[in-house]
């Protein structure tokens, strides 16, 4: 005969029950959230690698040359495919942009956290919050409606170009870039701001020999994180930089990114064929930027940690 | 140069600089309202879009806004939801975890073109369903799901560990606890999230450009049968959004009022997204105070 309270005791309880089936739910989201990443970084990878393995397009040529014309074969009958130009566009707007978001968004984050009063602080903030909110093809919209036609009667050319994308950039990383270096200002310990000001240092000399010192690997991260929404950018840069997949000769001449190469092509060219390989290529290159952006976000982390 | 000037030069420096920044934004929404309020009509949020003549309204477009953005939510919030709770409350210190958190962050700072065209890939041409809603929405799910995640477990985290030690006293069980009391006192901050995240969703172009399609179907408002391609519930259909159609007529609309048209749905979708963020913080805080009894 069993004796019951021990067999009470010993079997699992309705409680123990449900919480086990509560934790596989848990593990089931997770796993299907990694599931993704990893199958996005192998359905790209593998479509991205068959220009190379598929077409023997070589890697060196693909990455170094100036001339992206998928459906032309030159002298070796090779299609000619240098992903140069998109790749200069793309970092030209990247660089560009975080060059000139990066005072404007430290200047507006030392405002907030330094200078303001409590209701400047408020108001910017929100200015912030939707900044962020509006979206990527209405920046592009009123990039092409005002930007455009700025650069062109001001600094001449047909006013598309890596110029007016970089604009275009500019507004939308600024948000990005300001609320890192907002939260990495905050954090730097009370006592460095006033220990510095008892030795009555000016304030100014407070924010710049101590504050944006000491939170600089804060301030880092966020250009960092501004230059991959940069980087990945697609509708709003498409609109404005006039998408010729040529060597850009200048700030005002037409010239195209990787994304906006994406974004014409992947409609226009048929599965499975040279041509449309080499855009899985670009986009091949704008997942490993994207991972390597980060990556060095992790190592400036770890660098900070340790000062 | 004395310190106390030059304290004061870059002072003023950084006021010029935040004020410059307020300009940008109040120009900006200024540009839009003001070039597309005088569009916004009855007859313009409900028409059907026009491709060649002018006077076309944005009706199936915003429609199509809406209904992916109910069904991403319907999608992301479970799985989020789950994964949040995984976060916050049952990860263990170990690889898998760190693996896990760095899949998420990846995954957020994924361009979102990649992330359409990875939609595209899989539902499109392996799965060939075509474009459609249901493409469109599970691409999007992908875009928001980091996002909601990372927001949820912060809610959950914010709640103090002496809720959860005083379930344990009680001898419920962690997912109880999890469910019935410390979910409970998160769910502000996760609507407040929540509401924020479709705010982008809403707004979101890139990633749909290739999954749910280019092209708006005439549907018929008068049949709701979900398998019926006519109907306005069917999730195989192509479905153009409002972000799509704005892109579309800017790249290669033939329309002769584009310009007009897009200033009109631009200024739609601002002013969607300053609601979604005014009732981000209505919502969040009346839920606040109705489940805390704070006044």
């Amino acid at each position: 005969m069993e004796d019951p309270i021990k067999s009470k005791i010993q079997s699992t309880s309705k409680e123990t029950r449900q919480d086990i089936l509560g934790r596989c739910l848990t593990y089931l989201c997770i796993g299907l959230i990694v599931a993704i990443v990893l199958s996005i970084f192998i359905f790209v990878a593998s479509k991205g690698i068959a220009t190379f393995t598929v077409n023997k397009a070589s890697l060196w040529e693909f990455l170094t040359g100036k001339n992206w014309n998928p459906t032309v074969t030159d002298a070796s009958g090779k299609p000619q495919l240098g992903a140069l130009p998109m790749i200069t566009g793309s970092f030209g707007v990247t660089i560009l942009a975080v060059i000139f978001a990066t005072p404007f968004a430290i200047g507006t984050a030392l405002y907030m956290t330094e200078v303001s009063s409590k209701k400047g602080e408020k108001i910017l903030q929100s200015v912030i919050e939707l900044l962020v909110g509006i979206p990527s093809v209405v920046y592009g919209f009123i990039g092409l409606s005002v930007i455009v036609p700025f650069v062109r009667t001001h600094f001449g050319g047909s006013g598309y170009g890596i110029l007016s994308g970089s604009f275009v950039l500019f507004v939308m990383v600024l948000p990005t870039v300001t609320s890192m270096t907002v939260d990495s200002l905050r954090a730097v310990p009370r006592y460095y701001k006033e220990a510095s000001l008892a030795l009555g240092a000016t304030r100014w000399q407070t924010i710049y020999k101590v504050l944006l010192r000491s939170a600089t690997s804060g301030i880092l991260t966020a250009i960092i994180f501004g230059m991959a929404r940069a980087f990945g950018e697609a509708l709003a840069v498409q609109m404005v930089i006039g998408n010729a997949a040529i060597m850009p000769k200048g700030l005002l001449s037409s010239a195209s990114t990787l994304t906006s190469v994406l974004t014409m092509g992947i409609g226009n060219t048929v599965m499975g064929t040279v041509g449309n390989n080499a855009l899985w290529s670009l986009a091949l290159i704008l997942l490993l930027m994207s991972l390597i952006f980060n990556i060095v976000v992790r190592l400036i982390g770890r660098k900070g940690r340790m000062d | 140069m004395g310190t106390k000037l030059q304290n004061n030069i870059a002072i003023t420096i950084i006021r010029v600089i935040a004020a410059l920044v307020v300009l940008i934004l109040v120009l900006l929404l200024g540009k839009i309202l003001i070039a597309g309020v005088p569009h916004i009509s009855w007859h313009f949020l409900t028409a059907p879009s026009q491709s060649f003549e002018s006077g076309g309204g944005i009706g199936v477009q915003l429609f199509n806004s809406i209904y992916l953005l109910v069904l991403t939510l319907i999608i992301s919030f479970p799985i989020s939801l789950g994964a949040g709770i995984f976060l916050s409350e049952y990860a263990p210190k170990n690889f898998f975890t760190a693996v896990v958190r760095m899949s998420i962050e990846v995954l957020s700072s994924l361009p979102s073109v990649v992330v359409g065209l990875f939609g595209f890939l899989l539902f499109v041409v392996q799965f060939q369903m075509g474009f459609s809603i249901l493409s469109g929405a599970v691409a999007l799910t992908f875009f928001n799901l980091p996002l909601l995640t990372r927001n949820i477990e912060e809610s959950l985290r914010a709640v103090p560990n002496l809720q959860r030690e005083a379930g344990m006293a009680l001898g419920l069980s962690k997912w109880r606890t999890v469910t019935k009391i410390i979910l409970p006192e998160a769910l502000p901050g996760i609507i407040t999230g929540v509401v924020l995240g479709a705010g982008r969703v809403f707004g979101e172009a890139a990633a749909l450009i290739y999954t749910a399609g280019q092209s708006a179907t005439n549907i018929d408002f008068g049949n709701w049968n979900p398998f019926n391609s006519a109907s306005p519930l069917n999730l195989l259909r192509p479905a153009e959004t409002l972000a799509v159609h704005i892109w579309k007529i800017n790249s290669e609309g033939v329309m002769p009022d584009a310009a007009a048209v897009s200033a009109g749905s631009s200024a739609v979708l601002i002013i969607a997204v300053l609601i979604f963020n005014l009732l981000a913080r209505v919502l969040g805080n009346s839920l606040y105070r109705k489940l805390t009894a704070t006044k």
